[in-house]
């Protein structure tokens, strides 16, 4: 590497990578020729595919679509939402199940806040495989099965992804709270016990979700807890756009009374 | 006459009733014991742990039904926290299981449950938050909890509710901590579901070493 010791050629060198391009990157502006017919290519917002075992993080204004895709049917993404403006606001599973009257996470259900808000509806879904139930990986359960789950190496663990996720914007270890995971799903039998559905799935399942408030996202993209398969995780891709707030008339708003009352709140939270 | 409830116990460190929708902070040590007494039946009573060295560590409803396979508590079930390591093991419990999905009830969340006209009334979130922020924690400190002598199935189709308890006066749940913990509980003050019948009792908690 003779020709890198001086600054100039460093830079040279440096200046050379303009123009790679990697499977998982963000694309900056975003480009996507896929995006639905009723959709400007002015509104899109976010274009990222995130790395097996990588994860990601962005502001998602309110009324914003996010369509994720599970690109090679393996990827399994683990999310947390936070209120960007006031992040002790988060999701909430516990109520998230519990107020919707049902475990499992589907098109039209929403996922709730711990301050009785709708925080984002599931407006489509092609996986219909999703887990409310068994949260992130953590060090040492990755510690366990594959030898090693730290961030530093090279099986990371949901939750440290989680981690330095909700890091990048000012928050930390009290902050990371139970997640869920779309793509990899997670049934409960009579009995109690939980029957994972790890796939591997067909390619380019999608999920769309609806923005209902401004969200702080973060997704990590590891392995299921409860995969016992060698390190098998696939990209997932990330894609969002600028879209209308939740009107008085839609669907989803008005499917249950628990889900009106949940989105009342965020109105009134937004009558300012 | 001797007192049932400490039957089979060592020597006691602890012994106090909660009154009926208060919270209860308390240290248990490792190796210690905690017994908790559902006094008169059917009533929840809302239980979160945090590490006594370092309270960023705490109960992981998530990872604790996730590395057993289970969403029910049951004798011999550890509870995990967000680390993955074990911070006390249900060591009996005369009920069949116990839930750990449902969370806490809140005057938000009751809100989007029964309607408006509830958020005014106290609630498990109160009792959590009283007493975090008295120890230096805060919200960000709340997280899904156990809801010990409540009975949520989940039955085939995902459909999920709380239902009328599986409890009985005098029935009781043993834990031993692993760890030095803070437990922290909400005697469930909640009157707009079956987990307290509908009129919420204190309940015991004693600590044995």
């Amino acid at each position: 590497m003779n020709q890198l010791k001086n600054p100039m050629a460093a830079r040279d060198h440096a200046r050379a990578m303009e123009g790679s391009v990697a499977e998982a990157m963000p694309i900056v502006p975003p480009v996507a020729d896929d995006l639905p017919a009723n959709v400007s290519t002015d509104d899109l917002i976010w274009e990222e595919t995130i790395a097996p075992g990588g994860y990601a993080t962005r502001r998602l204004p309110r009324g914003s679509r996010l369509r994720l895709i599970d690109l090679r049917g393996d990827a399994c993404a683990s999310i947390q939402l936070f209120n960007a403006e006031m992040p002790m606001e988060r999701l909430n599973v516990a109520d998230t199940v519990k107020v919707q009257w049902n475990a499992y996470l589907e098109t039209g259900r929403l996922l709730l806040s711990d301050m009785g808000r709708a925080m984002m509806s599931i407006v489509s879904d092609a996986a219909g495989t999703h887990d409310a139930i068994c949260g992130a990986s953590n060090a040492a359960s990755n510690a366990r099965h594959y030898g090693d789950g730290s961030n530093s190496g090279p099986y990371p663990n949901a939750r440290d992804r989680l981690l330095l996720g909700a890091g990048k914007h000012g928050l930390g270890r009290r902050d990371v709270h139970p997640c869920v995971n779309l793509f990899k799903g997670a049934r409960i039998e009579e009995d109690g016990a939980i029957t994972p559905q790890l796939g591997p799935f067909e390619e380019g399942r999608a999920v769309v979700l609806r923005a209902e408030m401004d969200l702080i996202f973060v997704v990590a993209n590891c392995p299921h807890v409860l995969d016992p398969r060698p390190w098998s995780i696939t990209p997932l891709r990330a894609t969002a756009w600028r879209g209308d707030v939740t009107g008085e008339n839609d669907a989803i708003r008005n499917a249950t009374p628990e889900g009106r009352r949940a989105f009342l709140n965020v109105e009134d939270y937004y009558r300012r | 006459m001797a007192d049932p409830y400490l039957e089979g116990l060592g020597a006691v460190v602890h012994d106090e009733i909660v009154a009926a929708r208060a919270p209860w902070m308390h240290e248990v040590r490792k190796g210690e014991s905690l017994r908790v007494v559902d006094l008169e039946g059917n009533q929840a009573v809302d239980f979160l742990i945090y590490a006594a060295d370092d309270d960023a560590e705490r109960y992981s409803a998530q990872d604790t039904v996730a590395a057993q396979a289970n969403i029910f508590l049951r004798t011999g079930t550890q509870l995990l926290s967000n680390e993955g390591r074990v911070m006390m093991t249900i060591t009996d419990t005369s009920v069949d299981y116990h839930d750990t999905l449902g969370g806490a009830c809140s005057c938000e969340s009751n809100s989007l449950r029964y309607g408006h006209h509830t958020k005014a009334q106290h609630a498990c979130v109160e009792n959590f938050l009283d007493a975090n922020l008295r120890a230096g924690r805060t919200k960000r400190d709340i997280v899904s909890n156990i809801n010990f002598f409540m009975n949520v199935p989940v039955e085939a189709d995902g459909s999920l509710g709380i239902v009328d308890g599986i409890s009985a006066p005098g029935l009781t749940v043993d834990l031993r901590a692993e760890m030095d913990v803070v437990v922290l509980v909400s005697n469930c003050p909640q009157i707009n579901n079956p987990c307290n019948g509908f009129n919420p009792p204190p309940v015991r908690m004693i600590v044995t070493a």
